[in-house]
């Protein structure tokens, strides 16, 4: 009765909205005040329930949404104002969109009467947004305003995940309005499908235990659909016995050092994945979504072999890679499904033929297409992720990264445990995504260990948020793989180009060291192998925010590699000759990124 | 993707049953522009007042697995409440509504007004050198309409683009 009767009571927009936020459970908002939102911050200034964090760039506050998703599982909110703090935002939105990664992003917005009139700091921001957000709301009027704000909840989390923007005129939020709880909006059309068809479920496990040369490919869907999905996958794998192999987004999903665990998958991805998935018989994908750098030359992709396709987006199956049994629903619950169909029919994997397999396999992996030497004067920058990885594996650690050389690496030589604890732009690949992610990490994980493993370029992009580590006394860790070269940059002239470096330099460095220390966080420097133990040991044990400068080779490249253009089973390796199938690039795979 | 370029080109009807709210029309251009795809028709209007609903009528043209494409990017906007595909989903009805202003005079002018005869065509403005004529049909009867005209004094063509139901009792 007593709720019933508040809910009667009209409060301003502003107030809907932080009350609408309350109830949706949120407890912290990535944000940047500007006019067109002022009334918004006056009513989060007069509440103590949700925790502001000032960042120092809106697409810094985005990204720290995002980190905030993908660690906890739940929707990373954002506030920004209209404008310049919208289109701040457009990169961290469509991140976030490729990623699949549920945030909601509210935007301010000029005056009702003075949109369109290019008013100042006026921006079509649910016109630019459009194309990078899942769905996009303009709000006209405050009687509007719960339901969207609950809608908007629904659909950033439900199905497939993504941004949401709700755009909120500024007159929206000081007139009045009723308030509605979360509980009374029920979306009118969005009811994405989450259970498999049981026939179709029926016919997967059929071909699992037919299967000869089967194997798991898992992405980023996994992950999404919550950390039961990662217990019930790795049920999976060991009633079946059957390998795994993890896309970049799905990394977690299986323990890394489970010895059916094959690595990543793809253009940077293990000598033995990539095999393994252009010789398989059956490929059972779930939660991914035949991304480019998976299949290589989509006319050469695992040529041979019957795929299952589990996907929440329909609109997944069948877009490059044609699947033959395309099951819609949840990852996690088309793996229970799966798990039940194969116990209840008493199904038993081809034991003799997946022996055969894994030998098969097991020679690939003897390839060991990760080694690396490492000498007494160079720090090479698989050595710094290795040692990383040993000096941090018996904490709970969160890794996140920017994108290029050190970000493969990271993928390649950091072995995952649980789920949720590796945050990287995937999709659009985004320079500048580690250090705001791992203070959105940090915020969802007081006390655990968060390792920002970057590049020399990549941090510069939104290096402004040490700031933001700073204020909040957010002890994040940047752990910086200096090469002095845009890397992955530099290897693609150096094998597609000509060695013809252009523009690929990182000319005039700041001091990393001076440059944390002016933002009141700690840089420390190591140049010499025999020092990284002790300089890692020394970034964990401070409580505040490191920015760790790593001088690593300057001409290392990340192998294996799948040129553009060639089959994902054509890889070039450090010690294989230039004359070696995959080690030219066709003219076509010059025109593709 | 070169193997989908050997692949025939076929013209596809797509009904689609949207929420009638602000941006719902940008966001399906937007869609066909920036993933590539081709409308060659598009027609738009609210068919349902009390429950807010449009129905947007396109026509698109490509090879099966693009128009399968299509309909699952369609499907996946959150305004849209169905997709339905009438050229692989049975019997359907298919109509354009065109205005076609010819001018002229002496005998193109009566052989205009013959030809309309045939095509069931109805002038709904007349001056002494002009006639304006309004016809319906398929998409074909109004292109072979256009092209008699263009002889006799073709001035201009206004064309809704098509609309189109299923055939028999139940509904889409």
């Amino acid at each position: 009765m007593a709720t019933e009767q508040r809910e009667k009571q009209t409060m301003s927009g502003a107030e809907l909205v932080i009350k609408a936020l309350v109830d949706q459970g949120v407890e912290v908002i990535f944000g940047y005040p500007g006019g067109a939102v002022l009334p918004i911050y006056d009513a989060l200034f007069k509440q103590n329930a949700i925790r502001h964090i000032l960042v120092r760039h809106e697409q810094g506050a985005v990204h720290a949404a995002e980190g905030y998703a993908r660690s906890t599982g739940k929707p990373g909110v954002v506030l920004v104002t209209s404008g310049p703090g919208a289109t701040n935002a457009v990169t961290g939105l469509t991140d976030a969109l490729l990623d699949s990664i549920p945030v909601i992003c509210l935007t301010g917005q000029v005056a009702t009467h003075l949109i369109g009139s290019d008013a100042f700091q006026e921006c079509d921001t649910t016109g630019i947004t459009r194309p990078c957000t899942k769905h996009n709301y303009l709000v006209k009027n405050a009687e509007d305003l719960a339901r969207v704000v609950h809608e908007a909840f629904y659909v950033a989390t439900n199905g497939r995940p993504g941004p949401v923007v709700i755009d909120l005129p500024k007159d929206v939020q000081v007139q009045q309005g009723h308030y509605t709880g979360p509980q009374n909006v029920r979306h009118k059309t969005y009811r994405p499908r989450v259970e498999g068809e049981a026939d179709k479920i029926r016919q997967a496990v059929e071909l699992m235990a037919k299967a000869e040369r089967p194997i798991f490919y898992t992405g980023g869907g996994i992950i999404n659909a919550g950390p039961k999905a990662s217990e019930l996958l790795r049920e999976l794998v060991k009633l079946t016995g059957f390998p795994v192999t993890n896309t970049l987004m799905g990394l977690g999903a299986v323990s890394g050092t489970d010895k059916h665990f094959l690595g990543m998958l793809g253009m940077h991805g293990t000598w033995e994945a990539n095999h393994a998935m252009h010789d398989c018989d059956v490929m059972i994908n779930i939660g991914a979504r035949f991304d480019d750098r998976i299949t290589g030359r989509l006319n050469a992709f695992s040529p041979g072999s019957t795929k299952i396709h589990v996907d929440i987006d329909p609109s997944s199956h069948n877009k490059t890679v044609r699947a033959d049994l395309c099951i819609v629903g949840d990852a996690c619950r088309v793996l229970e499904q799966m798990i039940s169909a194969w116990k209840e029919g008493g199904f038993k994997p081809n034991t003799k033929a997946v022996k055969k397999w894994w030998a098969q396999i097991d020679q690939w992996r003897a390839r060991d297409c990760l080694h690396f030497t490492q000498g007494k004067d160079i720090i090479k920058p698989q050595y710094a992720i290795q040692r990383l990885y040993e000096k941090t594996r018996n904490r709970d650690t969160f890794i996140t990264t920017e994108v290029g050389q050190h970000q493969m690496w990271a993928a390649q030589y950091y072995k995952f445990e649980q789920p949720n604890r590796w945050m990287t732009s995937g999709g659009l690949g985004t320079m500048g995504y580690g250090l705001p992610a791992a203070i959105g990490v940090q915020l969802g994980h007081p006390g655990k260990l968060v390792v920002d493993i970057a590049g020399e370029a990549s941090i510069l992009m939104n290096i402004q948020e040490l700031g933001t580590a700073a204020q909040f006394r957010l002890p994040v860790k940047v752990f910086v793989l200096n090469n002095e070269y845009m890397g992955m940059v530099r290897q693609w002239q150096q094998l597609l180009h000509g060695g013809r470096y252009s523009q690929s330099y990182s000319e005039s460095l700041p001091d990393f060291v001076k440059l944390a220390e002016a933002f009141h966080c700690v840089g420390l420097r190591c140049t010499n192998p025999a020092d990284l133990d002790g300089v890692i040991d020394e970034m964990i044990k401070i409580d505040r925010p490191v920015l760790v400068d790593v001088a690593v080779d300057k001409a290392e490249n990340c192998f294996p590699m799948v040129p553009s253009g060639a089959a994902h089973n054509e890889m070039i390796l450090p010690d294989q000759p230039a004359s070696a199938p995959g080690a030219s690039v066709s003219e076509e795979g010059m025109a593709l990124v | 993707m070169s193997a989908q370029a050997a692949l025939p080109i076929q013209s596809h009807i797509l009904s689609i049953l949207v929420d009638n709210e602000p941006g719902i029309l940008a966001r399906i251009v937007g869609l066909f522009s920036g993933r590539g795809y081709n409308i060659e028709s598009l027609t738009v209007a609210e068919v349902n007042n009390a429950a807010h609903l449009s129905r947007i009528t396109i026509v698109t043209s490509g090879p099966a697995p693009v128009i399968e494409q299509i309909k699952a990017q369609l499907g996946r906007l959150v305004p849209v409440h169905n997709v339905h595909d009438l050229t692989v989903e049975g019997p359907h009805v298919a109509r354009e509504l065109a205005l076609i202003k010819v001018a002229g005079s002496g005998e193109k002018r009566v052989e205009s007004l013959r030809i309309a005869d045939i095509f069931r065509a109805r002038a709904v403005d007349s001056t002494i050198e002009s006639f304006v004529f309004e016809v319906t049909g398929t998409t074909e009867k109004v292109d072979a309409f256009i092209k008699l005209m263009q002889p006799l004094g073709l001035v201009d063509v206004s064309r809704t683009g098509v609309v189109a139901i299923s055939r028999g009792a139940t509904p889409l």
